[in-house]
């Protein structure tokens, strides 16, 4: 079972995990991306390219399932203006064994950050700036070449 | 055409029709091609280290074969997340 949602909707974690525990599985793996709220960021902006996300993201779930045998893969990405504290992501993966599923919800974590077509912009003190990607983020995808 | 992020603003368009050449056979030849006649896209191009492209939605390599695409996009690296 694979839902893959990008929207402007609030995203609430406890709809989320609900979401993938009805998959039955012996383990649930997530992760909850915030809007960081420790650096003066008032706004953040996320701009993407539709339908090619909504594919990337498909593409990387998919790959995913097939990887870590998982019985489920929920990601949900925001879209649009939010504020800090609030979720931009989330991603929940199902497996018989906790194993699989912890390494397979790292795994779309690192590899949505550099292959799905988002942009994040961010206002401080009425001033916006287009978020420079990191190479860390290329580090943390590169160790998942299989 | 479709463009995003910082390369959007910089255009100062989402999106445009363009009939390129024939010669127009790569990513990159597109983008030379559209940076010779607009200021604009030459400033959003100017740095093509920072360009990133998909064709028909295919995320590709700039110096990738144009083909007779309906759809090429250019844009910063991703930062999603």
């Amino acid at each position: 079972m694979m839902t893959v949602t990008v929207s402007e909707a609030t995203i609430d974690a406890g709809t989320e995990f609900a979401a993938i525990s009805a998959s039955g599985a012996g383990g649930i793996a997530t992760f909850v991306g915030l809007v960081r709220s420790d650096d003066g960021v008032a706004i953040l902006s996320l701009e993407h390219y539709p339908g090619a996300t909504e594919a990337a993201l498909r593409a990387l779930a998919d790959t995913a399932i097939a990887r870590w045998d998982l019985i489920g893969a929920r990601i949900t990405h925001r879209v649009g203006d939010m504020h800090p504290g609030e979720i931009v992501v989330f991603v929940g993966t199902a497996a018989r064994h906790r194993g699989a599923a912890l390494e397979a919800c790292a795994f779309l974590i690192d590899r949505l950050k550099t292959e799905a077509p988002f942009w994040k912009k961010e206002t401080r003190g009425g001033e916006t700036s287009w978020v420079e990607p990191r190479d860390s983020d290329d580090v943390a995808a590169a160790r998942w070449k299989a | 055409m479709l463009y995003f992020a910082w390369v959007r603003e910089r255009i100062g368009k989402a999106s445009e029709t363009v009939s390129p050449p024939s010669e127009v056979t790569t990513v990159a030849a597109l983008i030379d091609w559209l940076a010779a006649g607009s200021t604009d896209h030459a400033a959003a191009f100017v740095d093509r280290n920072r360009l990133r492209a998909a064709v028909d939605q295919v995320f590709v390599a700039l110096d990738a074969p144009l083909g007779s695409p309906r759809e090429v996009a250019i844009f910063p690296p991703v930062t999603g997340g």
